[in-house]
């Protein structure tokens, strides 16, 4: 029971961080300069965005339950589990971000919930 | 997104650093958890000293130092492709973390198992090769 709630904590609020992430990046507008003093420029100016604070802390609790959940079970557990992300993933950037998700990307989606399913099962 | 190669070339880039450093970076955690023990016994009161042990776990740092590579790749490529793009196209990381685990942490996968892994990466190639960004530039 422990388990599903953390694996749970670390979907639900790994994805909606990374939305939010996604937010202040989409704001911040497209990476053209890969030297190291402007990636530099561009992480300060999107820590400026309430977003990108939202989303960090959204992905820190995100990440100390996944090490708890890591000291409980194997690494070939949880990360297959946490592929559940795409299925709350899409769902967010249809919602929250107004993607466009394709009904083949739909397909994917539910091919991939499957897969968790049998990866779920096979623990047993 | 227009369809440039230098725009693909950038992509493929960032997308190879996120599928090497994000399964490294699980697979370390995994290891370092194991030595701190178990969270089925992590009472609130014992929360400080496992702090203390995960933060004295050279596998933790090492696994961070990964994922916080991935992450700055990842918020690199998340201002000119969608979210709903990167997530799935990145998921190639499950098999390498599964094959990482077997081999490498000595980890028992079930046939089940297995196939539902394979399972979840087929998904993800249905959900790979649709346009990167679907939203208008802003």
């Amino acid at each position: 029971m422990r388990e599903a709630v953390l694996l749970f904590l670390v979907v639900v609020s790994g994805t909606g961080g990374e939305i939010c992430v996604t937010r202040a990046m989409k704001r911040v507008g497209e990476v053209t300069d890969f030297r190291p003093l402007a990636v530099i420029r561009v992480i300060l100016r999107a820590m400026e965005l309430p977003w990108m604070w939202i989303g960090i802390s959204m992905m820190a609790l995100a990440f100390f339950s996944l090490l708890a959940v890591l000291s409980i079970e194997n690494v070939s557990f949880v990360v297959p589990v946490t592929a559940l992300n795409y299925a709350a993933g899409a769902l967010g950037g249809k919602f929250f971000l107004g993607e466009r998700v394709t009904p083949r990307r739909w397909a994917g989606v539910l091919i991939v919930c499957i897969g968790v399913t049998l990866v779920w099962l096979g623990k047993r | 997104m227009t369809s440039s190669p230098g725009l693909h070339f950038k992509t493929y880039c960032m997308l190879l650093i996120m599928v090497v450093f994000a399964p490294l970076g699980n697979v370390l955690l995994g290891r370092g958890m194991k030595n701190v023990g178990s969270a089925v016994s992590w009472a609130p009161a014992k929360l400080p000293h496992i702090l203390s042990l995960v933060l004295a776990s050279g596998y933790i740092w090492l696994g961070v130092a990964s994922l916080l590579t991935f992450f700055v790749a990842y918020m690199l490529i998340l201002s000119w492709a969608d979210f709903s793009y990167v997530q799935p196209a990145s998921s190639i990381a499950l098999l390498v973390v599964a094959l990482l685990g077997y081999f490498y942490l000595g980890e028992r996968i079930s046939p089940l198992h297995w196939v539902g892994i394979v399972v979840i990466c087929l998904g993800v190639f249905v959900v790979g090769n649709t346009p990167p960004r679907t939203t208008e530039a802003r």
